[in-house]
């Protein structure tokens, strides 16, 4: 982007941007990053068409414009909404976001299996990140939940239906990296499934990009299915001369043995080149590949166990947004006779009994 | 007062020449003496408000339309007509095609849409073949095609039949449609003036609407805005059915009090078999429900009119929508919890299914509803269900979800008694129903009637 062209101020829970015209509500937070930023379950930077569909993105708009200072009626999709000169949004700040966003995930998990720990996208599922952070610990739902048959779409990738959130991703992948129509959406409302047209199996250089793009475990590689839990294995970024993609991959080892090869993925958990299916679903030995060194993944992820590599931190923005200094509602320690720091359980023969706390200094 | 059921009632009206008789295919003539802008202020000065359900005025909606240089530019006629209780354009289309076809001449000529769409929901199958008939006679009398009455105006009309999806009534899920493509409703903005069929401007307006503009031009916008109330100007169709004795297709100038047209032997001849008024739908299924008192009176305690802004006075706490027209009238006999629940199946099946919101709460309301139906529900439901309406309403791409919540939120918010004794007695609600409520009818009726 040149110093030239106009920029647009757009205000994100207090805190104040410049983009360029045309950028999404939620590229803009994406620019601030940290907490300001809306999940987004179905927008897909690389994918044209893709968004508006999950809602979890939701946020409200205050001040329309400089121009044209009104709020908007209601809350919008953020992925959807492009900025204007002035606008104020709230995000975490809104107790209607909140609500929405806490009613959208809801709706997301009412048909969901919660099959996670027979799942291989636990560990790296989107949904239970969501989840964690936005949902409830229970659910309301007390019906059946929709089933449908485990079904193969060629050779290498799984789709289990029951786990799909109908969030278009792999549809849109389908079309615009393969240039055909073979993979869709059938049926319609909480009986739509993904499929393929009359079960045709998706043969195609690059179809292994729909694995990469779905963000719970609908679509899941068969090389990899049931051969390890993604956070026993460690991601390291690897390149090979592939005529086909750009060759740029991540692998995912134990030891010298690659158990899994994916695209490379941005913070947002986005692919950030497309790989195809040789470089997928072949090229599963260490020979294959010259490795560059440990995979930057979030320290928030499961994945990274504590040891984060070269990470950087996200920013903290609590004070700005809601304006002060957070105050610690209640330290723990102050009331508490058993959860004292200075004490090491493991010191302690047998169960712990409130006496050994108390006998502690104090 | 009739405008556009004028003749229905003439032999022969469906076909060209008894049409033409009557004073048909006059306002085209006196269209191309115009000027396209000249039709478009004409229908402005109408105050015409879309008769699809949203009410919007048409004229504005015609003048939003991009005419962006070299591009061509289309009109597409909604006669998707799905929602429960409305059937008005069928009855339009059935027996006074030409009259459809005229004001989409007219309409086609003040937007510069040289190629127009019908789009007619599947199961009308027997009108798409009323429809081409008319068009074929339109076109042989030259009145379509080329140069139309040496105007230099070319305009052809195709009909193109839906797969039977009630989404695809939404203008934008219509055009996805009408492309050949699976009829997901887009995302807006861009609106349809903007980027509609083959991304190019497109005017998407109801059956009504486009039959309205022919008395319009003919009698000119002002005489046209004479008529009615207030922003409600010109007559409406009206489906009635449900317990009238007279249930069937009204027009109406909307100056009618609704106990005037429930009640009067003009229009539905009162409630049949001398039971007495529960409740009203008085726009089509996605509207509020009203209890008889609030459907006579408002919350003021005024008359309540036929009209848009009548009807909707008190907003949804205790008014409800003109909608579409489908004017559903319940007898004392009908049960609410059934009867929302049904309506809770109807969009759970025919949600698209993009966001989920919609496309998971309209399923889990059905189920919730189901139960309490059938003597399985808990006193939580009743209020678990407001909570998934309202988790749906304002948050989806589409309207169809208001649309699902709407209907669940004023049975709640009217019939929440009705409710209640469905739960705590579900053996009894199995055998007979809660009838009226401490809403009784207000209408006296004198006994032995
Ligand atoms: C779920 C849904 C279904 C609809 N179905 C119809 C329909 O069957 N016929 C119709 O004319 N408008 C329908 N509409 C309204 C259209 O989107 C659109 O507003 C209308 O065709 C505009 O025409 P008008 O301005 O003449 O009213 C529907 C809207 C929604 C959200
Ligand atoms: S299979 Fe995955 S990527 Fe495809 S729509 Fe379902 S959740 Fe999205
Ligand atoms: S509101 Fe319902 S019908 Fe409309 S787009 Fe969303 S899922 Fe589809
Ligand atoms: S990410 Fe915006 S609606 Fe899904």
């Amino acid at each position: 982007m040149s110093e030239q062209t106009p920029k647009f101020k757009v205000t994100i829970d207090n805190i104040t941007v410049e983009v360029a015209p045309g950028t999404t509500i939620l590229n803009a937070a994406r620019m601030i990053g940290g907490d300001v930023t809306p999940p987004a379950m179905c927008y897909y930077s690389k994918l044209e068409g893709s968004g508006g569909k999950c809602r979890t993105c939701l946020v409200e708009v205050s001040k329309g414009s400089e121009k044209d200072p009104r709020p908007m009626p209601k809350l919008v999709a953020s992925c959807r909404t492009t900025v204007m000169d002035g606008m104020e949004v709230k995000n975490i700040t809104s107790d209607k976001v909140l609500d929405a966003r806490k009613g959208v995930v809801e709706m997301l998990l009412v048909n969901h299996p919660l099959d996670c720990p027979v799942c291989d996208q636990a560990g790296e599922c989107h949904l239970q990140d969501l989840s964690y952070e936005h949902g409830a610990s229970t659910t309301r739902y007390e019906f059946d939940r929709r089933t449908f048959e485990k079904e193969d779409l060629g050779d290498y990738i799984s789709l289990h239906m029951t786990r799909c959130i109908l969030c278009y991703r792999c549809v849109y992948t389908a079309e615009q990296l393969t240039q055909k129509r073979e993979h869709g959406v059938l049926d319609r409302g909480d009986h739509a499934a993904i499929s393929t047209l009359l079960g045709k199996s998706l043969d195609n250089e690059f179809i292994g990009n729909v694995i990469d793009v779905c963000p719970v475990g609908a679509l899941t590689d068969k090389t990899f299915r049931f051969k390890n839990r993604v956070w026993f294995t460690k991601p390291v970024d690897a390149h090979c001369d592939c005529k086909t993609c750009g060759g740029k991959a991540r692998l995912w080892m134990r030891g010298d043995e690659v158990y899994r090869v994916t695209a490379r993925k941005d913070q947002w958990g986005e692919v950030e080149e497309w790989i195809c299916n040789d470089c997928r679903f072949h090229k599963k030995s260490a020979k294959d590949w010259v490795i560059e060194g440990p995979s930057k993944i979030s320290r928030h992820s499961v994945i990274s166990q504590g040891h984060y590599v070269g990470v950087k931190k996200q920013p903290v923005y609590i004070d700005k947004v809601i304006g002060k200094d957070p105050k610690m509602l209640l330290d723990i320690h102050t009331v508490s006779d058993v959860n004292r720091p200075e004490v090491e359980l493991s010191k302690i023969a047998g169960p712990a009994h409130s006496d050994d706390f108390k006998n502690t200094g104090k | 007062m009739k405008l556009l059921l004028e003749h229905a009632h003439v032999e022969g009206i469906r076909y060209y020449d008894t049409y033409r008789k009557h004073g048909g295919y006059r306002s085209v003539e006196k269209a191309f003496k115009m000027t396209p802008d000249e039709i478009v202020e004409e229908v402005k000065k109408s105050g015409l408000r879309g008769r699809g359900g949203a009410g919007f005025p048409t004229g504005m909606k015609w003048s939003f339309l991009a005419k962006p240089e070299g591009v061509p530019r289309h009109l597409v006629c909604n006669a998707d007509e799905s929602e429960p209780g409305t059937f008005k354009d069928r009855y339009l289309m059935e027996f006074l095609p030409h009259l459809l076809i005229e004001g989409l001449i007219v309409s086609s000529f003040a937007l510069g849409s040289h190629a127009t769409y019908i789009y007619i929901r599947g199961e009308y199958a027997w009108i798409v073949d009323i429809l081409e008939q008319a068009i074929a006679e339109a076109k042989n009398n030259g009145w379509l095609g080329k140069n139309i009455l040496n105007s230099g105006f070319d305009c052809e009309i195709y009909v193109q039949r839906g797969g039977g999806a009630y989404i695809c009534g939404e203008e934008t899920a219509l055009i996805e449609s009408l492309e050949g493509k699976r009829g997901n409703p887009r995302i807006k903005p861009p609106f349809p003036a903007i980027q509609g069929v083959w991304m190019r401007p497109t005017v998407v307006n109801n059956v009504e609407t486009l039959a309205a503009i022919v008395p319009i031009i003919n009698n000119g916008g002002e005489e046209y805005a004479k008529i009615g109330v207030g922003r409600s100007t010109g007559t409406k169709l009206l489906s009635v059915c449900g317990n009238v004795k007279k249930p069937g297709i009204y027009e109406i100038d909307m100056t009618q009090s609704v106990e005037e047209f429930i009640f009067s032997d003009e229009y539905c001849g009162g409630i049949a078999n001398g039971k007495r008024l529960k409740a009203c739908i008085p726009g089509g299924s996605s509207v509020p429900i009203l209890p008889a008192n609030l459907l006579l009176k408002t919350a003021k305690g005024e008359t309540r009119y036929m009209n848009y802004e009548s009807l909707s006075d008190g907003g949804f706490a205790t008014g409800s929508m003109m909608g579409s027209g489908g004017f559903i009238v319940m007898d004392e006999e009908q049960c609410v919890v059934r009867h929302t629940m049904t309506l809770a199946r109807f969009y759970n099946h025919e949600s698209c299914g993009q966001c989920s919101p919609c496309r998971e709460g309209t399923g889990w309301m059905y189920k919730i509803l189901k139960n309490i139906e059938y003597g399985k529900g808990k006193l939580s439901d009743i209020d678990l269900l407001w909570d998934i309406q309202r988790k749906i309403e304002g948050n989806t791409i589409c309207p169809l979800g208001d649309a699902a919540a709407w209907p669940v939120a004023a049975a709640i918010r009217h019939f929440r008694d009705e409710f209640e004794w469905h739960v705590n007695n579900p053996d009894e609600a199995q055998n007979r129903n809660f009838g009226l409520a401490h809403y009784a009818d207000p209408i006296h009726i004198p006994a032995g009637a």
